[in-house]
């Protein structure tokens, strides 16, 4: 079964870390990334920037900050590789013509680690 | 178990917002530090015991607030409150003081608290001290470390400016968008004054902590107004400036110009959250000085080499600042990149009107020496640079520009 972890904090706190907090909490997090890859347990993970540097989409609408509704719930997402906002918005627009009730966040991402497991799926994989 | 360094971190993240409302609360500066003093005291008691509340800043203003209450009436012999136990159990308070905290107070509380910093009798220097003593809650004895003062003199200074703004007309009603919209300006200004005391005090790490206390107070602003262009504009200057700072020095100590500068020492982290807001702003069309800036940092920040540096962006750049804010500094600035595309005579050629204006401005002579020596003319280029020398502002930019003479004298003996 593939399992998607979403880590929550508190963002103000996070990035008011100096350099050696960051670092010293990274590192720790390093070993345990390790761990996962020896195990081929581990997929890509990403690190996202702050919500200020975020924007949602929502009906057809810009607006800048992050997807701050408690209403809806968050049901999957993407990462994509484009040349900057405007293009990110125009897939985000994309998708919204396909699936119009849908609220998408912009959210640029600080750090990627791509996939490290040799068994990697090469093909689709479906829980359903 | 909950660690000692998330309670701190906790409590100074808590700490604008928290203060700003027990300020709202009393109306009174120095009993609205007082009682987040009580509150953080009890927190650091009750916190590692009974885990940290939902809401650290809810409780440390419900508590904070209790806490002042009670001095007040055991002062005046009334019935105290409940004890100790019993306020602190916040659980309903808690939750019903934290749906309104996310209501218009709160930013309004923020705001307040960083715009009494900036009352405008108060010299900037004693604006950014009181703001780091007030909001950022740093102790008389940490800025005075940050200004390389004594800390009496500190004292003397803090506590004359809190004076001064104890007896201003603090206003309290909740501003209008225009006045709004007007102390956003104000703090934002004071906020880069901020950043600036610490870049321009360049690798002393005695004072680096200024622009880190900076662009927190601004990720605080920004997150408070997201809709604001300037302060995404603001935010992104100082991120993409910060992200130069491991390069901006030689191991002496020496400057190195961007030029110069190892590129893969800028840091990515804060290059990639600055270019995001930078996009994020243009998306406005409501340009400003701040946004150009960023936008004029950015340009620089996607440059893989120097010599790959999209000049004639940075000068279309810059030539916006100067309509939007003409300074003779801003033109020597712009003289950089017109050096670039049209060469040294082109920059001197533009600069030589300013030098009335920039007499004592050590950048102006660097670069009229550095555009100079381009032409070879040696001799004169000497002249601005004894004429920067004498105006540094810090050892670092003297040998910067003492080693422009070494290499001109060097080369004179050879000929």
């Amino acid at each position: 079964m593939l399992y998607t972890l979403l880590c929550y904090n508190k963002e103000d706190v996070v990035w008011s870390w100096s350099k050696e907090e960051d670092d010293a909490v990274m590192n720790r997090l390093s070993a345990v990334h390790e761990k996962l890859v020896r195990q081929g347990k581990l997929g890509p993970s990403l690190r996202l920037l702050p919500t200020t540097a975020a924007a949602t989409l929502r009906s057809g609408i810009v607006i800048d900050g992050p997807f701050a509704e408690t209403k809806e719930q968050l049901l999957g997402f993407y990462v994509i590789d484009v040349e900057n906002l405007e293009a990110a918005l125009d897939v985000a627009k994309e998708l919204s013509a396909a699936n119009p009730t849908s609220v998408y966040e912009i959210r640029p991402i600080a750090l990627y680690v791509p996939e490290a497991r040799s068994n990697a799926p090469r093909e689709m994989v479906r829980a359903y | 178990m909950t660690d000692l360094a998330w309670i701190h971190g906790a409590i100074a993240a808590a700490r604008p917002q928290a203060v700003g409302a027990l300020l709202r609360y009393f109306r009174d500066m120095d009993r609205a530090e007082e009682a987040f003093q009580d509150a953080c005291l009890r927190a650091l008691k009750s916190w590692p015991e009974k885990g940290p509340p939902r809401d650290p800043t809810a409780w440390l203003i419900l508590v904070g607030r209790n806490a002042a209450l009670d001095g007040v009436r055991k002062q005046s012999r009334v019935t105290a409150l409940p004890p100790d136990e019993e306020i602190s159990d916040l659980e309903d308070a808690e939750s019903r003081l934290a749906e309104r905290l996310d209501g218009s107070h709160y930013r309004d509380d923020v705001l307040r608290l960083l715009f009494i910093c900036c009352h405008p009798d108060l010299p900037a220097t004693q604006q950014i001290a009181l703001a780091l003593r007030i909001v950022s809650g740093l102790s008389v004895a940490q800025i005075a470390r940050l200004f390389l003062v004594g800390e009496a003199a500190m004292e003397q200074r803090i506590t004359r400016a809190k004076a001064r703004i104890a007896k201003a007309d603090v206003p309290f009603e909740a501003p209008g968008a225009i006045e709004r919209a007007e102390r956003v300006a104000v703090v934002a200004a004071m906020l880069y004054l901020l950043f600036n005391e610490g870049y321009s005090a360049g690798n002393d790490p005695k004072r680096a902590p200024l622009c880190d206390e900076a662009i927190r107070l601004t990720r605080l602003l920004l997150r408070l107004f997201q809709t604001e262009p300037e302060i995404m504009g603001l935010t992104a200057l100082m991120l993409l400036q910060q992200a130069r700072l491991a390069a901006r020095f030689d191991a002496g100590g020496e400057v190195i110009l961007l030029e110069d500068q190892d590129r893969s020492l800028w840091d990515g982290k804060l290059i990639s959250e600055g270019l995001a807001l930078v996009d994020k702003a243009m998306r406005h069309n409501r340009p400003g000085p701040y946004q150009i800036q960023a936008a004029i940092a950015a340009t620089h920040a996607r440059a893989a080499t120097a010599a790959s540096t999209d000049w004639a962006q940075i000068d279309h750049l810059y030539r916006g600042l100067e309509r939007m804010q003409p300074s003779p500094v801003v033109s020597l600035n712009r003289a950089v990149a017109v050096a670039k595309l049209e060469g040294p005579a082109a920059a001197l050629a533009m600069i030589e009107p300013l030098e009335n204006a920039l007499s004592g401005y050590f950048h102006y002579f660097g670069a009229r020496g550095a555009f100079l020596l381009q032409l070879g003319r040696d001799h004169e280029a000497r002249i601005a640079f004894d004429r920067a020398i004498a105006l540094a502002n810090t050892p670092a930019e003297a040998a910067h520009i003492r080693r422009h003479l070494d290499r001109l004298m060097a080369s004179a003996e050879m000929s």
